[in-house]
């Protein structure tokens, strides 16, 4: 049972029925084998481009389709449900292309978001260091300035997309020790001094392509600077507060399918003379799948619609991220154990939802990152 | 070159039917535009991308059948018209035709797609008595269109291959869904969608009475379809010759 769209309006129900026609008809098919070969499914971006979905929730005149962000969720719940990576990607590039849009200049918008939002450019995020990982703000990567530009020296770790990538937001130390230190900036593809140093492999997302990339002596002019000196860590942090409401909805995406996996399985299969989900204890296990997966989806709609409103909404963002990663956790790992042997084979696609599931719960902040921020908020005022 | 296409608003064939005595359930019933019809807004907009012009998506249907319309908008049509009446509930083919005709003849056109049949009712046999109403000769089971323009030559689909048939327009023409893949409409697409002109009309809108709408088919009974669930296992060294010969007797390869 896919998510309930009686209560949209009928251009979002308009498109969630085609996101679900694209992904069921040409993404899901092709999960499966991307994710065996790591291949980057790069052709599935491209038509997400033709569909106008990697500028969703950005103005027309940025090259966006200017919907609301909830209505971008929708797009990303959808994909999810579908092939998780693809939608991962399309969730990083929006976290790049959101920055642009809300502390770029106009020039700004109109050379890098515009690009970006038509899809003819991929964007990505490079915050995390060796060193610097949950606490982002102690990054060392330095970023010299030297006349009208500056000079980046450093290492970024865990880049989605990464050397890939036609656009990457590098946060970099212009100043002090200290989140206060930092500042922004876009760098493109192919620029001197940016090196893809190692393409790692992974648990799950396989043809998500994550890089360790290298940095010396880069040389960014200052027109790439997003806001001003020392705004960078701000910038970071206001982007992993939408992206935290896409992975959220990732989760949901990825939980809905693993549950609609469990309920075909248990229902088409026979034990003890009858489908197995005739029995109490599996029936029970479903019926918690759920709920959970329904409170999980409310939650990142809610965050959704105060962001939409204009309302501070890093509190609800952070509460979306935790339950509903932590949910799609529970609920694939039950699907597995619904499945029985056969969910532990790859003949199944429970077992890699399974294994997909795990990196929701680091991503954009680790689910122990979350409860920080949200009892921070909930002690210090957000 | 002014091209209008005929599409129909069906429950959803995802979901099993209902029926509500003779006639099938509809009220209540999540609606689609039929996937059968999705092939001649695609053959249309691809003339339309050749020859320029104008496509004109056409439904009669209760009011829901706006959905059908707008999908079709949301493709990329340029103007819809939905007739809907309340003396058209339960209209079978012939007056579906002869409400379809009367509307689409307000104005000029040059040609008329409609699917060779629906994905509801079957009949298969509303195009053709619309083209006769219309007074434009007709080219069914169209596969492939080679060329168009004041005169269109195409493949008709036979069952050992096809015919290869000219005709000058205005013509109406019917399209298997061989023809084309038909695009999904895109975001803007749909967003677009909601400003393009629909008009919605009356029977007295398009000059028709309600005895011009009388139903005269007799649905006498209905039968489930038999399911036959017999299977046969094909083993053996010469196990794939033969579901080759049988997968070429049942004409899908
Ligand atoms: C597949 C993948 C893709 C990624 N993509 C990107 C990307 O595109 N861009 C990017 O910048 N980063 C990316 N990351 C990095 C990701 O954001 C980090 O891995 C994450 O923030 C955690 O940092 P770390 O790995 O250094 O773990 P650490 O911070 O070293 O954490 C180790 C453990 O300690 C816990 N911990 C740390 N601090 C605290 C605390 N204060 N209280 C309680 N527990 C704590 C953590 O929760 C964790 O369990 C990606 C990671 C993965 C796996």
């Amino acid at each position: 049972m896919p998510a309930d769209t009686r209560l949209l309006d009928d251009e979002s129900r308009a498109l969630v029925d085609m996101v679900r026609d694209f992904a069921s008809q040409e993404a899901a098919p092709a999960a499966a084998g991307y994710e065996a070969s790591g291949e980057d499914p790069i052709e599935l971006y491209r038509k997400l481009a033709e569909l106008d979905l990697t500028g969703v929730p950005f103005p027309e005149e940025y090259g966006g389709a200017g919907a609301s962000y909830l209505t971008y969720l929708l797009v990303v719940e959808e994909l999810a449900a579908a092939y998780l990576a693809l939608a991962i990607g399309l969730s990083v590039h929006t976290l790049c292309a959101f920055a642009i849009h809300t502390f770029g200049t106009d020039a700004q918008r109109k050379e890098l978001l515009a690009p970006l939002a038509r899809g003819e450019m991929l964007g990505a995020y490079a915050l995390s260091e060796p060193e610097a990982g949950s606490d982002a703000g102690s990054l060392a990567t330095r970023a010299e300035r030297r006349g009208d530009s500056y000079v980046l020296n450093g290492r970024k770790v865990f880049c989605t997309r990464g050397a890939d990538a036609d656009l990457l937001l590098v946060m970099a130390r212009t100043g002090g020790p200290g989140p206060r230190g930092i500042s922004s900036f876009v760098v493109s593809k192919g620029s001197q001094g940016l090196v893809g140093e190692r393409k790692e492999d992974k648990l799950g997302w396989r043809s998500s392509p994550t890089w360790m990339l290298g940095l010396t002596d880069l040389v960014v002019p200052e027109s790439r600077r997003l806001g001003e000196e020392g705004d960078g860590f701000r910038i970071a942090m206001a982007s992993l507060d939408s992206g935290r409401l896409g992975i959220a909805a990732c989760a949901v995406g990825l939980a809905q399918a693993a549950l609609d996996a469990a309920i075909a399985f248990t229902t088409e299969r026979e034990q003890f003379g009858a489908p197995v989900a005739h029995q109490e204890g599996v029936r029970f296990m479903l019926a918690d799948m759920a709920t959970q997966i329904e409170a999980a989806r409310r939650l990142y709609r809610h965050g959704a619609a105060l962001r939409d409103a204009g309302h501070p909404y890093t509190l609800q963002a952070a509460q979306a991220k935790l339950f509903a990663t932590d949910v799609a956790m529970r609920v694939t790992t039950d699907a597995v154990q619904l499945h029985g042997g056969y969910g532990y084979i790859t003949e199944y696609p429970v077992e890699r939802y399974m294994r997909e599931a795990k990196g929701l719960q680091i991503v954009e902040g680790t689910n122990q990152i979350q409860r920080y921020v949200i009892g921070r908020a909930l002690t210090e005022g957000a | 070159m002014n091209i209008v296409v005929c599409v129909k608003y069906i429950p959803d064939p995802n979901v099993p039917n209902e029926m509500d005595g003779k006639t099938l359930k509809r009220e209540g019933v999540q609606g689609v535009l039929d996937p059968g019809d999705e092939y001649g807004v695609e053959a249309a907009l691809q003339l339309k991308e050749q020859h320029g012009g104008e496509v004109t998506a056409v439904s009669m249907g209760p009011e829901g059948a706006i959905e059908a319309v707008r999908r079709a908008l949301s493709m990329g049509a340029d103007r819809g018209v939905l007739i809907t009446d309340p003396a058209l509930h339960g209209a079978d083919a012939l007056v579906t035709a002869t409400v379809l005709a009367a509307a689409i003849a307000r104005n000029p056109f040059d040609v008329v797609i409609a699917a060779v049949e629906s994905t509801d009712g079957y009949t298969g046999t509303m195009p053709m008595t619309m083209a006769e109403l219309l007074g434009v000769p007709q080219l069914t089971f169209v596969n492939e269109i080679v060329s168009s323009g004041d005169a269109f030559r195409v493949h008709r689909q036979t069952p050992e291959g096809y015919h290869v048939i000219e005709c000058p327009t205005p013509l109406v023409l019917t399209v298997t869904a061989g023809i084309n893949e038909p695009r999904y409409a895109s975001f803007k697409g749909i967003m677009a969608a909601k400003k393009k002109p629909t008009e919605t009309l009356s029977l007295a809108d398009i000059g028709l009475t309600p005895e011009d709408v009388t139903v005269q088919q007799d649905v006498v009974d209905l039968h489930e379809v038999e399911e036959s669930r017999e299977t046969e296992l094909v083993r053996g060294d010469d196990a794939v010759a033969r579901i080759v010969d049988y997968l070429a007797e049942a004409k899908v390869i």
